[in-house]
């Protein structure tokens, strides 16, 4: 079971929301299709830039592995405030611990609304389905 | 496919097949009295020796290059060393689509990484790519990275100096991106006015040097304004001219492009061409096209492969980082086998040359009554506009009546520059024969008229 602090998307990633912020990361099972469980195979991870305003479901960067590059999508709409500058050089991160240590950007809300995502539970039937 | 004639034989089996009996059944829809029965007019066959004389003598009427060429404007002849063909068309390199496959085509591979080495070294930057179609699709291509490395932004501002095909590409590749193209023009200097154009909307500045009317730019001044407003420089270089004139990436810009047909392909028909590509390593992942990479194979020995094919559109769909998926390959390896056999020193050679010839030839016009240098303030590397003394497209004529080809009349692509602008190339393959042929005849032109 992941998480249930915290919502997802369909396309993998997770948001935890703490007041009027939240930090924005991706799945295990996300870092598991993009590397094939080798973690050396996520070459790059492109960050946005601080100060930068992000519509729902917007494209905010983009993480590529040996075979493929995937996009990263922002749960909910807001600003900006602080990357994760630590897992640029160290996607290995991503493997280890990709819903605490392997957080990417951090953002202020503008749209508190969480309630058109997905719990834990919704997601991981939506994973139960695709296995 | 052999060319193998029908016997008899084979004729009447065919026809007995469609169950006809002769040939002239076939056409019985047409009337009788429309059909054509003499013997047509044609002249016996030739022998294959009589045939190449007659071919050879009916060629001698062209005024062809190597009378003496003064025609540039984006291509330009420079001398092919027999290197060259002699290596490109190797039945390993000649294929109908040019393989990749790193297990199959090391050698492909291994001659493309030297090619961006080269290209790399050339346009002072530090990293090309396998090359693209030609030097219009790499300037536009270039323009659409630049618009994907800033953010809302989405105004180009273009020289009118960039050559017209260049400009008519972009146009055509923007018309549906939401970019829009602010052109910057041509002073009285014949030189780009930036002045005022880029601004915190400006996504790419994009200039040609030396631009086509053959003029010099301030290049490092263009790449300045464009970093003080944020927006991506891009510079599209004569390759040739980079011999004697500081790179783009000397001067400071972002990306930096060209077309490569001057090393080591021949004008034929336009082209072809194929584009050169460079950038700076951190924006490697926003470059388009194929990029070669050095790697080890699986008993770690050093090896050659496609890198970044993920950012491709066979695999990224809509989001690749551009439509782009295939170049002029063959073409290119001409221009890697040139780079390889000039060398820098060779460039550096052919470029001192062709500018020493174009600036001989511009100081003998220049003093001819009637004749003077468009712009005598800019410099030039190889190429110069002159104002005539009479419409461009009169003294071209002239100049085919003395056996050479004349230059580009101006008017065509640059109607406000009047009708007696032509533009003239010199490069190393013009013997000092011919531009006095060519001086002289244009003093006849000067003598022709009544002096003021």
């Amino acid at each position: 079971m992941r998480p249930d602090d915290r919502k997802y998307l369909e396309s993998h990633e997770w948001i935890k929301i703490q007041g009027d912020t939240a930090i924005i990361g991706i799945t295990d099972f996300a870092v598991e299709e993009l590397s094939s469980g080798n973690e050396g195979d996520l070459v790059y991870c492109d960050l946005p830039e601080i100060g930068r305003t992000l519509g729902d479901g917007e494209t905010f960067g983009e993480i590529e592995s040996v075979k493929a590059v995937a996009d990263l999508n922002c749960p909910l709409a807001g600003e900006v405030i602080e990357i994760n500058t630590a897992i640029e050089d160290h996607l290995e991160i991503l493997s280890e611990d990709p819903f605490e240590r392997g957080w990417m950007v951090k953002i202020k809300l503008s749209n508190t609304d969480d309630s058109n995502l997905l719990d834990a539970a919704a997601y991981e039937a939506i994973l139960a389905k695709q296995s | 496919m052999p060319f193998i004639q029908n016997s008899d034989d084979d004729r009447a089996e065919m026809l007995a097949a469609i169950g006809v009996t002769t040939v002239d059944e076939l056409f019985e829809q047409i009337p009788e009295e429309l059909r054509y029965r003499s013997r047509l007019p044609i002249d016996d066959g030739l022998s294959e020796d009589e045939l190449r004389a007659e071919l050879a003598e009916l060629a001698s009427w062209n005024t062809t290059m190597d009378s003496g060429s003064f025609l540039g404007a984006g291509l330009y002849r420079h001398f092919i060393p027999t290197v060259v063909d002699s290596l490109q068309q190797r039945h390993e390199f000649v294929t109908a689509y040019t393989p990749y496959q790193p297990e199959a085509s090391q050698g492909t591979l291994t001659a493309f990484f030297e090619f961006q080495t080269m290209v790399a070294e050339l346009l002072g930057m530090e990293i090309a790519n396998a090359s693209m179609y030609d030097g219009c699709s790499a300037a536009t291509e270039a323009v659409i990275m630049a618009a994907n490395m800033v953010r809302n932004r989405n105004t180009v501002v273009v020289s009118r100096g960039a050559h017209p095909y260049t400009r008519r590409t972009l146009e055509t590749y923007l018309k549906w991106t939401g970019i829009e193209i602010v052109e910057a023009p041509l002073d009285e200097k014949g030189r780009t006015n930036f002045d005022g154009l880029v601004d915190d909307k400006t996504c790419a500045v994009l200039v040609q040097n030396p631009n086509t009317l053959g003029v010099i730019e301030d290049i490092e001044a263009v790449a300045t304004e464009a970093k003080a407003n944020g927006a991506v420089s891009v510079c599209s270089a004569y390759p040739m001219s980079l011999g004697v004139l500081k790179s783009p990436g000397e001067a400071g810009f972002d990306i930096a492009v060209g077309d490569g047909q001057c090393l080591g392909t021949p004008i034929a028909y336009g082209g072809p061409g194929w584009g050169l590509f460079a950038c700076a390593q951190k924006d490697v992942r926003r470059m388009p096209g194929r990029i070669v990479g050095e790697t080890v194979d699986g008993e770690g020995r050093r090896g050659f492969a496609l890198t970044f094919q993920t950012r491709e559109q066979h695999i990224r769909r809509a989001k690749a980082t551009s439509n782009i998926c295939t170049n002029n390959a063959l073409i290119a390896l001409r221009g890697a086998i040139y780079m390889a056999a000039a060398g820098a020193d060779g460039i550096k050679e052919v470029a001192m040359h062709s500018m020493a010839k174009a600036q001989y030839a511009a100081k003998a016009i220049a003093e001819l009554p009637g004749f003077e240098l468009a712009y005598p303030e800019s410099g030039f590397f190889n190429e110069f506009l002159v104002r005539c003394p009479r419409p461009a497209k009169e003294v071209n004529k002239a100049i085919d009546r003395a056996g050479l080809l004349g230059g580009l009349d101006i008017a065509r692509w640059y109607p406000e520059l009047g009708e007696d602008g032509l533009l003239l190339a010199f490069t190393e393959m013009n013997t000092r024969a011919q531009i006095d042929r060519l001086i002289s005849t244009l003093s006849h032109i000067a003598a022709a008229q009544p002096v003021a």
